[in-house]
C-alpha cells in the first residue's frame, strides 16, 4: 500500500500567485525587481502581518474583529504619549501599549462570547471606542517621537530588514505552530467547526474564544508598536480601514469566514500578495483609485477560488 | 382495495426506504368527509406516510390515487395544488411578521407586489374568527403569541387555502382545552364540507372523541382500519404492539443486576414542561433502558443529567460520596466532573465536527491528556490511541485524517462513542445510540453498550425502538408525557405493557 501524501496545495498556490505577480511587475517595470523595492516592501508590512495573524485566529473560531485598526492606533498613541509627555522609558511605554491592546481584546472577547453577542457588533462598538480613545490621549494631534522608537523600524545592520519584520515573521511562525501543534489550536478549529459539539464534549468554548480575541488585541497592540517604529510618530488617525486589509489578506490566504479552516502562514502570503500588488501597481503609475478597484477584484477572485478549492485540491492530489 | 365513490385517497403497496425500509407494501384508504386517525408506535411509519401524501418525500415504490386519478406529488407545491395540505408539527411561521402577513403570506401583494394592508387585515380577521382568536389584532407580531395560539394560526393559514385533504400531525400538544374544542369544531366543520382529514395523535381520548375511523400502522404496514366505535383502547394497543423477536433477549446480560450497588440516583428531576419529578437510580454494571414516545421528555432528561441543559429542580447524588452531595450539573463540564458522559441523539449537529477528521473527532474530549508539555499535542500518541479504538470498534475508514462526513452513519456513530469510551467515565448516557445506522453497526453498538456495563459502568440508554430496549437493557423505565410511567423487567415485559405505559399520561383523565 502506498502512503498517501497530501501536498499543501493552498500554500503552493499562493506562492505561485506571488511568483507570477513578481514576474509580471518585474517585466512591466524596470525598477521593481531590486533590493530597494524589496526592502521598502517588506518594511511596510509588519503591522499588517501581525494583525492578520490575530484576524486569522478570530476567523477560525467563526468570529470577526473589526476593532483592530483602532486598537492599533490607540496602543500606538498610548506608547507615544507615555514617551513624549511622561518621559517614561521606551520599554515600559511599549509594555503599556501592548497591555492596552490585550485589554481591549479581552473585553471584546468576553462580551461577545459570554453574552453571546455577535462579535461583528461588539467589535464595531469597540472600533469607535478605541478610535475615540486614540483622539483623547493624543488630543487629536500626531505625537512625534523620533529616535527613541526608531530602532524597531530601521534596518538591522547586515540584514537590511527591520527588527519589526523579523519579529512579525517570528510571530507568524509561532502562531502557526500554536495552531497546528497545540491543544489550543485544535480547540480553535473545533470551535469554528461546531461550537455546540465542542461544548457537549465537555470543553468551555467561551474561555477559548476570549483567549483568541485577547491574542488578536495583543497583536493589534504589537502592530501599533511596529507602526510607531515605521513612522516614528503616533498618529491618532493611523490604521483606519486596516481591519479590512487584514480580513482581505486572511481571506486571500484561504481562511474560511465561517470558521474552522485556516492557516496563519497562508494569511502571511495573503499580506505579501496585497503588498506586492500595491507596490507594483504604484511603480507602474497606476492611480490610487484604480489600485483600489484592482485590489477589490483580487479579493473577490480569491474567495471565488476558495469556494471551489476543495474539489480542485482533490483533483490535484489524485493527479499527484 | 376497491375504490368507491366516497374514496378520496387510496394508497397501494407503498414502499419507502431511507437507510432501512420504513414503509413496506403499505395500503391505506381515506374517505371524503371523514376524520381518520393514524396510530402506531415510534417508527411505525405514520409521519413517513403523511410526508409522502403531502409531497415532502417520494415513495420508493407503489401508487396513490387521489379523487380517482393517479397521484404522485413531486413536491409540497404539487400536493398543495391538488388540494392536499399538511399542518406541520414544527411551525412554519415568521415570528417578526404580523398575524395578517403570516396568514396571507402566499398572497401578500397585488399583481404589482404592493400590499393592501386593509385587505390583508380583513382576510386575517375572518380567519382568526374561524379558529376562535377573534380577540387578537391582525397587526400583532407573531412572536408575541404563545405556542398554542401560533399553532392555531398555523392551522388557520393552512385551511385558508382550498383544501380537500388535510393532514394534522399531533396538533393539540400545546393547546389548552378551550383551544382544543375550537380546533375540533373547525375540523368537524371541514369534515362536513367533505374534506378528508388524517389526524395523527398519541392521545386515545381525543381520537375517540374526534375520529370516525382509525388505522393502525406497525413496522411500515397497515395492520387494521376500524370504525372508532367498534374498537377499544386495549385492542388498539395490542394491534400497535408487534411481536418482539424473543431471540434478542438471549444476548448475554449480567445476571442479578438487582444485587449490584447503586451508582447514582436521580431525585425529583424537573425541567418543565419537558419532564416533571423524575426519580430513579442506576446501578453499576447495569444497562437501564428508557422507553416512551418521541417527545415524551427522554432526551431532555438525559441532557439535564449531563448538564447540556439545566434542570430547574431536583438533583443527582453519587455513590462515591455515599450520596451526600446534591449535584445539579449546570454545564457539560459539571456532568463530566460527576463522571457522566452523553452520546447525543443528533450526532451531526451536536456531536461531530463534520468537516473535521475522524482522528480529531475521536480525540476531542481527551486532547489535554495527549500532550507532551505546555499543551503541545503528542500526535503520535493521539494517532496510536485513535487507531487502536477505531480498530476495537471496527470503524471503517480509508484515511484517519479525512473528514468524518465521508463515513457512513454507523461509523460516525461509532466514532462518537469512541470519543466517550476514551474519556473512560463511570456513567454513560446514550440517546438513540443506533439511529440511522445499518443492522451490523447496530449489533456492534449493542455489544459495546453491554460490554461497558460488564466493565462495571452504569449505563442509561434512551431508545425509541422496543427491540433495542429489550436487547440491551437490564431494566426498562418508561416516560410518558414527561412523567415516569413504570419500571419493567425486559424478560417479562410485553410490547403491550410498554405501549400502555408510553401512552398513559397523554390521556386527559390521567393528567
Amino acid at each position: 500500500m502506498s502512503k498517501k501524501i497530501n501536498l499543501p496545495w493552498n500554500s503552493l498556490g499562493l506562492i505561485g500567485v506571488l511568483i507570477v505577480l513578481v514576474l509580471f511587475f518585474s517585466l512591466m517595470s524596470d525598477y521593481f525587481f531590486s533590493t530597494v523595492t524589496f526592502r521598502t516592501l517588506v518594511n511596510q508590512i509588519p503591522a499588517l502581518t501581525v494583525i492578520a495573524v490575530g484576524m486569522t485566529y478570530v476567523l477560525l473560531v467563526a468570529g470577526i474583529d473589526l476593532s483592530v485598526g483602532s486598537v492599533m492606533a490607540l496602543s500606538a498613541a498610548v506608547v507615544g504619549v507615555l514617551i513624549v509627555d511622561f518621559n517614561l522609558p521606551v520599554v515600559i511605554a511599549i509594555v503599556a501599549g501592548l497591555f492596552v491592546g490585550l485589554s481591549f481584546g479581552v473585553a471584546s472577547g468576553f462580551v461577545s462570547a459570554h453574552w453571546k453577542i455577535p462579535s461583528f457588533v461588539v467589535t464595531l462598538g469597540v472600533l469607535e471606542i478605541a478610535r475615540g480613545g486614540a483622539y483623547l490621549v493624543t488630543s487629536s494631534e500626531t505625537k512625534y517621537i523620533g529616535d527613541p522608537i526608531a530602532f524597531i523600524g530601521s534596518p538591522v545592520p547586515g540584514i537590511g530588514v527591520s527588527a519589526a519584520l523579523i519579529m512579525a515573521v517570528a510571530v507568524v511562525i509561532f502562531a502557526q505552530w500554536l495552531l497546528s501543534k497545540t491543544v489550543f489550536g485544535r480547540y480553535m478549529i473545533a470551535i469554528g467547526t461546531n461550537e455546540e459539539a465542542v461544548r457537549l464534549a465537555g470543553i468551555n468554548p467561551v474561555k477559548w474564544k476570549v483567549a483568541v480575541f485577547a491574542i488578536a488585541g495583543l497583536l493589534a497592540g504589537l502592530g501599533g508598536v511596529f507602526q510607531l517604529g515605521y513612522l516614528q510618530s503616533a498618529d491618532p488617525n493611523a490604521g483606519i480601514g486596516l481591519e479590512l486589509s487584514a480580513i482581505a489578506a486572511v481571506v486571500i490566504g484561504g481562511t474560511s469566514l465561517s470558521g474552522g479552516r485556516g492557516s496563519v502562514v497562508n494569511s502571511f502570503f495573503g499580506v505579501l500578495i496585497i503588498a506586492v500588488m500595491q507596490t507594483g501597481l504604484a511603480q507602474l503609475g497606476v492611480s490610487e483609485s484604480s489600485k483600489r478597484i484592482i485590489t477589490g477584484l483580487v479579493i473577490i477572485a480569491a474567495v471565488l477560488f476558495d469556494q471551489y478549492r476543495e474539489p480542485l485540491a482533490k483533483k490535484l492530489n489524485r493527479i499527484a | 382495495m376497491q375504490n368507491s365513490a366516497s374514496t378520496l385517497l387510496s394508497v397501494h403497496d407503498l414502499d419507502k426506504t431511507f437507510a432501512v425500509p420504513v414503509l413496506k407494501q403499505l395500503n391505506f384508504e381515506l374517505k371524503r368527509g371523514e376524520i381518520h386517525a393514524l396510530m402506531g408506535s415510534n417508527g411505525a411509519g405514520k409521519s413517513t406516510l403523511c410526508n409522502i401524501i403531502a409531497g415532502v418525500h417520494q415513495a420508493t415504490a407503489g401508487s396513490m390515487q387521489f379523487l380517482g386519478n393517479d397521484y404522485r406529488p413531486e413536491n409540497v407545491n404539487a400536493a398543495e395544488t391538488s388540494g392536499v395540505r399538511m399542518v406541520m408539527q414544527e411551525l412554519n411561521l415568521f415570528p417578526t411578521l404580523s398575524i395578517a402577513e403570516n396568514l396571507c403570506f402566499k398572497h401578500l401583494g397585488n399583481k404589482f407586489g404592493v400590499i393592501d394592508k386593509q385587505r390583508l387585515n380583513q382576510k386575517a380577521e375572518a380567519l382568526l374568527t374561524l379558529v376562535g382568536l377573534d380577540d387578537l389584532s391582525p397587526d400583532t407580531p407573531m412572536a408575541e403569541l404563545g405556542v398554542g395560539k401560533q399553532q392555531l394560526i398555523e392551522i388557520a393559514s393552512v385551511i385558508s387555502e382550498p383544501t380537500q385533504l388535510l393532514i394534522v400531525d399531533e396538533p393539540t400538544a400545546a393547546l389548552t382545552d378551550p383551544q382544543i374544542d375550537l380546533l375540533f369544531n373547525e375540523l368537524n366543520r371541514l369534515k362536513e364540507s367533505g374534506v378528508g382529514i388524517i389526524y395523527i395523535s398519541h392521545r386515545m381520548d381525543e381520537i375517540q372523541r374526534i375520529a370516525d375511523r382509525v388505522s393502525i400502522l406497525r413496522d411500515g404496514q397497515l395492520v387494521a382500519t376500524e370504525n372508532i366505535a367498534d374498537i377499544d383502547v386495549d385492542t388498539i394497543v395490542n394491534l400497535m404492539a408487534g411481536s418482539v423477536d424473543e431471540s434478542a433477549k438471549t444476548i448475554t446480560k449480567n445476571n442479578n443486576t438487582g444485587t449490584h450497588p447503586v451508582a447514582f440516583t436521580v431525585n425529583q428531576f424537573t425541567r418543565a414542561p419537558a419532564f416533571n419529578d423524575i426519580s430513579f437510580d442506576v446501578k453499576s454494571g447495569e444497562v437501564l433502558g428508557i422507553g416512551g414516545l418521541i417527545g415524551s421528555g427522554r432526551t431532555e432528561l438525559l441532557r439535564a443529567m449531563f448538564g447540556a441543559d439545566v434542570a430547574s429542580s431536583g438533583f443527582l447524588s453519587f455513590a462515591n460520596d455515599n450520596f451526600q452531595q446534591k449535584v445539579t450539573p449546570k454545564t457539560p463540564i459539571d456532568g463530566i466532573k460527576a463522571g457522566i458522559g452523553l452520546v447525543v441523539e443528533d450526532r451531526k449537529s451536536q456531536g461531530l465536527l463534520l468537516q473535521g477528521s475522524l482522528l480529531s473527532n475521536i480525540s476531542l474530549s481527551i486532547l489535554p491528556k495527549l500532550t507532551r508539555f505546555f499543551g503541545v499535542t503528542n500526535n503520535s500518541q493521539e494517532h496510536e490511541l485513535a487507531m487502536d479504538i477505531a480498530k476495537r470498534l471496527a470503524i471503517k475508514y480509508d484515511d484517519i485524517y479525512a473528514p468524518i462526513s465521508q463515513l457512513s452513519g454507523g461509523n460516525q456513530q461509532k466514532a462518537l462513542i469512541a470519543r466517550w469510551l476514551l474519556k473512560d467515565l463511570p456513567i454513560l448516557l446514550f440517546d438513540e445510540p443506533s439511529r440511522g445506522v445499518d443492522a451490523r453497526a447496530k449489533a456492534l453498538i449493542h455489544d459495546l453498550i453491554r460490554e461497558q456495563a460488564a466493565l462495571g459502568k452504569a449505563v442509561v440508554v434512551v431508545s425509541s425502538e422496543t427491540q433495542e430496549l429489550m436487547t440491551v437493557s437490564d431494566r426498562i423505565l418508561v416516560l410518558s408525557n414527561g412523567r415516569l410511567a413504570g419500571e419493567f423487567d425486559p424478560e417479562t415485559l410485553t410490547e403491550e405493557q410498554l405501549l400502555e405505559a408510553s401512552f398513559r399520561y397523554y390521556s386527559a383523565s390521567n393528567q
